[in-house]
């Protein structure tokens, strides 16, 4: 019975082709990594240098961080592995519900504040 | 690991229990009492209406009786009386020993009621809240609400985060812990729409955590987020309050529609017309539920663009809500229908919601929205879909649950009497409403001048009010007579019902399955009935059964959330005895600590021996 | 209810779900993600409606100072990738070295918050306190939110590596652990809007 809960392994049970797997997974994270920071530079210097003009630069960062975003829920928190179903219908409803609300607080304040 | 539960006291197994069923009764009974005593304030509003500059309240008392009516019936009532049958019926209906979380369950209790008797608390430091339940800012904001408004802003904070928590276990137990064979597809529909309801809850409950959080942060710290002349925006409160506050709607209301769904079929001997409509209805009205709260903000100059948007989201539910009409319509239709208590509140809450259904229409056209925006047409709107919808929906769940929750029938004579005074009190109160509000009254005032054409329906309402006060009353004394001398109930299956729960013995045993059913239909019992034997299909041997341990814990972290949020409360105290920082960090480290023991200590739970399942299935019979 | 698991050949190769008790924690734990999401947004939406309500205080443009801001950031990122490789060790049984990289995620964490600590208090040295204007108030409570939460993840690792020092990698506290690196991807998920959307937006 589950008498095993509290007690630590002597070995894994991966198989060999998991093993392998796993390091090609974690060759892929890495990369992914190193795409990220790429990603975080090029933002710093959209803004930080005048390289592209700044109407420009709004939009442009921010599709950044949308792929940043992408990044890290696929690879970094594994929701693109599998048993991942609900858990990406819930953040997909939850990322649908925050655009109208961050839509709305920032057109429909108005000027006029009281 | 203990081998054996340990035995306890009484009251010590209330305060540590992590059983579904017992929380459950916890809730329903938490909730009757904030019921009755948000129900009083209503009495009492109502008398004090009655007749043209009446004296029986002051301007003050009427205000926080209108903020505390509308926060207690929505926070502390319509929730847990919801809560407690969802506790008590979902693992039932999917077959399942326990909900995911048994200890967040409890905690999700625990926290719901410190934070109501917070709120309650206001009553002896100076007066309840008097900004209304949406408190709005300026009126709520620090130069114009005293230290009531800080009741309510903590009271709900912390009552909002058990009940959050209760949502995703929730969410977890439907997902998670379903018996073989039920597929999502054949969920009972109170477990679907309680799962659409707990989802709302995540994603509303969280900005009304955020919105709280900010006018707290303004209050008791002196930020700038709603002070114009500081750069702060008083609509931005709104947009927010309503973003939580609209969906809060349907979060009340789809588990009501789930209850009638569940007892519209059992008392008409169909199955339910249309139930992949249903689900998908359902479904529908939750997306559409976060698409439309700007249309309690019309008149706030938006503009015309983003009213026409709002105003034809809103009358889009207009849609799936009917398909839902119909769909109870057909089920009764050509139904071998028995109008018992539970029966004549469901087929009743049909038309009567449609009602509320209508006026929503209408308040949803924005340029007319105008003429009706904060009148008494408002008020009489959205108690056609409280009262007329969840509140009849609660009855008639009480009515057909109670057998299996409590072991005996409510009287059905007691019963019966109680729904006509009550229903026709409910009409007699608000129907006249719509009438007062076409003709100008606005709500939330405390009196009005006579001879202005209000004093007759006034009067009228507050005689339906006197109704639905001897309705309430007469459920009480069904509720005690019932207790001593109501028919016991030692069937599993006493309406001859369609669900899960109605295949366990009554009492129900602690691990409710002794063997997991083996579910192969929706309806899975009545499949049974005319496909089978009658009784379930085990899915699993006898066996010994793990059962998860109680704990003192959750009713120690939720005190430490009372005394933390008294502490920032006292920050606004004139004179506060003590040192508020004392108390509210003395309450957060109750809290971590707590939190700490839990994560520290593994708690593996314990087992049913096989021996003590076979003498209680050779006991119950069945 | 754990009795179905089959241990035999060691620790399964997805130790954080491989109970009942992980798959339910697992799923929990990303519903409420889900929420927090909307808690961040609504605190993200706030700042946009606010940004410009800068009273007489100073504005964004004056305050924010990039190079700073850049270090953090990459101090966030670095460690997410840490955690991802404790992550990775611990479904290989390896106990070492997962040890090493969640105290190396932790170290991270802790630089990260010095920062910022540093950072607030710059602020409130040069005139930006947070009682001074709609912004500073909106900016403090987003930034600060995040921060809340960053010192919330790192008491938790820090208990949960301390309390499992010895035990070796078991059925029970693989899922804590994944659960506490799930929570620390999302903070560097929130970090990346807000050095777009408060710090970068903030200058341009």
């Amino acid at each position: 019975m589950a008498d095993n809960l509290s007690t630590p392994f002597e070995k894994s049970a991966m198989t060999d082709e998991e093993k392998r797997q796993t390091s090609k997974e974690i060759r892929k994270q890495i990369i992914v990594f190193a795409l990220m920071i790429f990603l975080t530079i090029m933002s710093f210097l959209a803004v930080g240098a005048d390289i592209i003009p700044r109407s420009f630069a709004i939009p442009f960062i921010l599709l950044l961080a949308l792929v940043q975003l992408a990044l890290q829920l696929i690879f970094f928190m594994h929701l693109k592995d599998k048993d991942h179903g609900w858990a990406i219908a819930f953040m997909i409803s939850g990322i649908f519900v925050t655009v109208p609300t961050i839509a709305a607080l920032m057109l429909l304040l108005g000027i006029t504040k009281y | 690991m203990a081998a054996q539960k340990q035995e306890k006291s009484v009251i010590w197994d209330w305060l540590t229990t992590v059983d579904h069923k017992k929380l459950g009764i916890m809730y329903l009974i938490a909730g009757t009492l904030f019921f009755v005593k948000a129900g009083v304030m209503a009495l009492f509003m109502r008398i004090q209406l009655m007749y043209p500059e009446m004296n029986f309240l002051s301007g003050q008392t009427f205000n926080e009786f209108i903020t505390m009516h509308g926060t207690i019936m929505l926070f502390l009532a319509a929730t847990p009386l919801l809560f407690a049958f969802m506790n008590y019926v979902i693992p039932l209906q999917i077959g399942a020993r326990d909900v995911a979380f048994p200890f967040v369950n409890a905690l999700g209790f625990w926290i719901f009621l410190s934070g109501g008797l917070l709120l309650s608390m206001s009553w002896f430091f100076g007066g309840g809240p008097d900004a209304g339940w949406t408190a709005y800012v300026p009126l709520s904001s620090r130069d114009y609400a005293g230290v009531g408004l800080d009741f309510y802003v903590l009271g709900l904070q912390v009552s909002g985060i058990g009940t959050l928590v209760s949502a995703i276990n929730f969410l977890v137990t439907i997902i998670n812990m379903r018996a073989p064979g039920m597929t999502m597809m054949r969920l009972p529909l109170f477990v679907w729409s309680s799962f659409i309801s707990s989802t709302l809850i995540l994603f509303a409950f969280t900005p009304l955590a955020a919105g709280l959080a900010l006018l707290m942060l303004d209050r008791i710290f002196d930020a700038q987020f709603f002070i114009p002349n500081m750069g702060g925006n008083v609509v931005l409160w709104q947009h927010i309050f309503w973003i939580f506050g609209h969906p809060e709607v349907y979060i009340l209301v789809l588990p009501a529609f789930g209850i009638i769904s569940e007892v519209i079929p059992a008392f008409s001997r169909k199955r339910l017309f249309g139930y992949t409509a249903m689900v998908f209805a359902t479904m529908i009205i939750a997306f559409l539920g976060f698409m439309v709260w700007a249309h309690h903000m019309f008149t706030v100059g938006m503009g015309p663009v983003a009213n026409s948007i709002f105003a034809i989201a809103t009358m889009t539910i207009a849609v799936p809500t009917g398909i839902k009409i119909f769909n109870w319509l057909f089920t009764m239709w050509g139904g071998k229908i028995t109008f018992n208590t539970a029966m004549l509140f469901a087929s009743s809450f049909v038309p009567t919601f449609v009602l509320g259904g209508v006026t929503g229409v209408m308040l949803a056209m924005a340029p007319v929205d105008y003429l009706y925006h904060d009148t008494y047409f408002v008020v009489a709107h959205f108690h056609y879909i409280i009262v007329g919808g969840i509140v009849l929906a609660l009855f008639a769940g009480l009515f057909y649950w109670y057998p299996k929750m409590f072991g005996h029938m409510l009287n059905e004579t007691l019963g019966k009497l109680f729904f006509w005074v009550f229903y026709i009190g409910f009409h007699l109160t608000f129907f006249v409403q719509h009438l007062l509000g076409l003709m100008g009254m606005p709500r939330r005032v405390y009196t009005y001048l006579g001879n202005q054409g209000l004093d007759t329906f006034n009067f009228i309402s507050t005689i339906g009010t006197f109704f639905m006060s001897a309705g309430v009353i007469l459920l009480v004394i069904n509720v005690i007579y019932s207790a001593f001398k109501g028919e016991r109930v030692t069937v599993a299956d006493p309406w001859d019902a369609r669900t899960l729960e109605w295949a366990v013995p009554t009492p129900v045993p602690e691990y409710n399955f002794a063997q997991t059913p083996q579910v192969r239909s929706l309806d899975p019992l009545f499949y049974e009935k005319i496909h089978g034997d009658g009784t379930m299909k085990p899915a699993e041997p006898v066996q010994a059964i793990h059962m998860p341990n109680g704990s003192i814990l959750p009713l120690i972290i939720s005190v430490g959330l009372f005394f933390a949020g008294f502490g920032f409360i006292m920050m606004n105290m004139e004179n506060p005895i003590m040192n508020p920082w004392i108390v509210a960090i003395g309450g957060l480290a109750i809290t971590f600590g707590a939190m700490f023991v839990r994560s520290v200590k593994e708690d593996h739970g314990y087992y049913v021996p096989v021996e003590q399942v076979k003498a209680d299935l050779k006991k119950g019979g069945n | 209810m754990a009795g179905h698991v089959d241990t035999s050949k060691g620790l399964p190769s997805h130790p954080e779900r491989a109970t009942l008790e992980g798959k339910n924690k697992f799923l929990g734990f990303w519903f409420f993600l889900g929420g927090e999401t909307i808690l961040f947004a609504t605190f993200f939406g706030t700042y946009l409606g606010l940004r410009n309500g800068v009273a007489d205080g100073p504005t964004s443009q004056e305050m924010f100072h990039l190079p700073l801001v850049f270090i953090m950031t990459m101090l966030l990122l670095t460690s997410s990738l840490t955690s991802v490789l404790a992550m990775f060790a611990m479904k290989k049984n390896k106990f070492g070295t997962f040890k090493i990289w969640m105290w190396i995620t932790v170290l991270l964490g802790l630089a990260f918050l010095g920062f910022e600590i540093y950072e607030f208090y710059e602020y409130v040295h040069h005139g930006l306190g947070f009682t001074t204007s709609a912004f500073a108030s909106s900016f403090f409570s987003l930034v600060g939110l995040h921060g809340a939460h960053v010192a919330f993840g790192l008491c938790w690792i820090i208990v949960l590596l301390i309390r499992y020092n010895k035990t070796g990698i078991t059925l029970t506290n693989a899922p804590k652990f994944y659960l506490a690196s799930l929570y620390w991807h999302f903070i560097d998920v929130v970090w990346v809007f807000i050095f777009t959307v408060v710090y970068l937006m903030g200058v341009v």
